[in-house]
């Protein structure tokens, strides 16, 4: 047996726009084991419910990520809703899906981006990012900003989308989805980028079943594993079947993901077609009391937000369990016998968001 | 500014934030601000750096980190505080793990609020920065260094 070195990497790191930090056991080039350890980005926002109005909250549960912000801010508000038996209006429901299906857009781009950046294809990078600006752009339009755009609070919607809205926005990704499918055959097909994901970081359907993995992670498996099957918000009402691949390797999370760019457009259109009128509010008296799961699918898979209330404008508990916490045990056995020029690859085909991870 | 003298590179580095600054600053590198086409770059080495753009407020653990990148830049060098949260602390400015602003841990010349700022604020923050580095190397010229 040759020597073992260990080789830190990260916290700041050229691949990783957030810091994570690894001790890379190494043999050679192979990598033996990765011990993680975290807690750079961590600010203990869950803390902050004793000190901020229930209904106020909803502000700091949409930065504990920036990227999925507004499902977290919509999964929190399912909790407090379900601890307050609050019918949310139908039409609020099916905004809340559009504007998921616009995060879950605007969040796989930015992914397929990144990847392609770790593979050192920077024109496929640029080529994501550009078809990105195009879902910020309506993101923007519906709601006035474009990464954390606060219109989902306790009871319904902030504001509302106009029909007419609602179907340009609809036929604009019908535009988009013809370069999206070019992109999409890129990652899938290109053979430079098979050589390069084809059979790394590879898990079996048991392994990542057992690790907990979530999301892209698992259904890259083979396991049909979507939590908006459950049918939260709109989702009962709309047809779509999971994006579900075999493979288990970089590849197959990145085919996974890519397809899922339609499911997301297909929803869309979907939910443009069927919204009925109606509220997009309903008034919220008192305070909540008792205790609720909330569970929704984030693009990097299942999330769970936990409230606990006693009555008084203030949660007593507030937890959340994120899709990255949940992958990172998978990431550390996929990486074992893996190369060293292969970490950043294999590191980003969870789609570790660290910010959430820690919060 | 009519026109730029030089094209500063920039690190980046994410202090504790939530990621909507942190992606709001990639997206300046992408087509549609494209900031690269000015030669302003973003690098990985402290060393090759000119204006050290910090996202994110400052925990415990963080605190080492960014003064170890701050330290390693060569002068002059350019603090520029992304974001509120990187200007103050923000939103989560009560949590037991956020200290505040990067403010607290090295000298910061330019602050840029928003949460999270606008991919045009940015390119703005980034022109001012060009502005103080400017003065830097002019104070440093005088100073005979
Ligand atoms: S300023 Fe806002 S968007 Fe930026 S890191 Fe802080 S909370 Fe996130």
């Amino acid at each position: 047996m040759s020597k073992q070195i260990v080789i830190p990497f990260g916290p700041q790191h050229p691949v990783l726009p957030e810091p994570i930090h690894l001790d890379l056991v190494m043999e050679d080039e192979r990598v033996v084991e990765a011990l993680p350890s975290i807690g750079y980005v961590h600010r203990g926002l869950e803390k902050l419910v004793e000190k901020r109005d229930f209904r106020d909250f909803v502000y700091i549960a949409e930065r504990i990520c920036g990227i999925c912000s507004f499902i977290h801010g919509m999964t929190y508000c399912h909790a407090v809703e379900g601890v307050m038996d609050l019918p949310v209006p139908p039409r609020a429901n099916y905004l809340r899906t559009v504007w998921s299906e616009l995060s879950r857009l605007h969040s796989h781009l930015l992914w397929l981006g990144l990847m392609a950046d770790a593979m050192g294809f920077e024109s496929l990078f640029m080529q994501s990012w550009r078809l990105r600006e195009h879902v910020l752009d309506d993101m923007e339009e519906t709601t006035g900003n474009r990464v954390i755009q606060g219109s989902c609070k306790v009871g319904g919607v902030r504001r509302d989308i106009s029909d007419a809205k609602l179907r340009e926005i609809a036929d604009g990704l019908e535009e988009l989805r013809p370069q999206l499918e070019d992109l999409r055959d890129v990652f899938v097909r290109d053979s430079s980028v098979r050589h390069r994901l084809g059979g790394l970081g590879t898990l079996t359907e048991q392994q990542a079943w057992e690790l907990g993995a979530v999301g892209p992670v698992l259904r890259a498996c083979g396991v049909a594993n979507d939590i908006r099957q459950t049918g939260y918000a709109a989702y009962d009402e709309l047809d779509f079947t999971p994006a579900v691949e075999t493979a288990g390797d970089c590849w197959a999370r990145t085919a996974v993901r890519a397809e899922e760019l339609f499911t997301s457009i297909d929803l869309i259109q979907q939910a443009a077609e069927k919204i009925p009128e109606g509220p997009i509010e309903v008034k919220v008296t008192g305070n909540p009391k008792g205790e609720f799961y909330a569970r929704s699918e984030q693009p990097r898979g299942e999330v769970i937000h936990y409230v606990k209330a006693n009555g008084t404008k203030n949660l007593v508990r507030f937890r959340v369990r994120t899709p990255t916490f949940s992958n990172i045990a998978p990431l550390v056995v996929s990486m074992k016998g893996i190369e060293l020029a292969d970490v950043p690859v294999v590191v980003l085909s969870i789609d570790p968001c660290i910010g959430c991870a820690e919060r | 500014m009519a026109y730029m003298k030089r094209s500063p590179w920039i690190i980046h580095y994410d202090g504790s934030s939530c990621n909507g600054c942190d992606i709001e600053v990639l997206a300046c590198l992408t087509p549609l601000y494209d900031v690269e086409r000015f030669g302003i770059i973003n690098t990985g080495n402290p060393k090759h750096a000119d204006i050290f753009v910090v996202t994110g407020s400052v925990n415990e653990q963080g605190r080492q980190v960014i003064r170890n990148i701050y330290d390693q830049m060569p002068e002059p060098k350019v603090v520029a505080a992304f974001g509120i949260c990187a200007c103050s602390g923000g939103i989560f400015r009560e949590c037991y793990n956020v200290d505040g602003g990067i403010d607290q841990v090295i000298p910061v010349d330019v602050y840029i609020p928003g949460c999270p700022v606008r991919p045009e604020q940015i390119i703005d923050g980034i022109v001012r920065a060009l502005g103080v580095l400017e003065e830097k190397l002019a104070k440093m010229k005088e100073d005979g260094r």
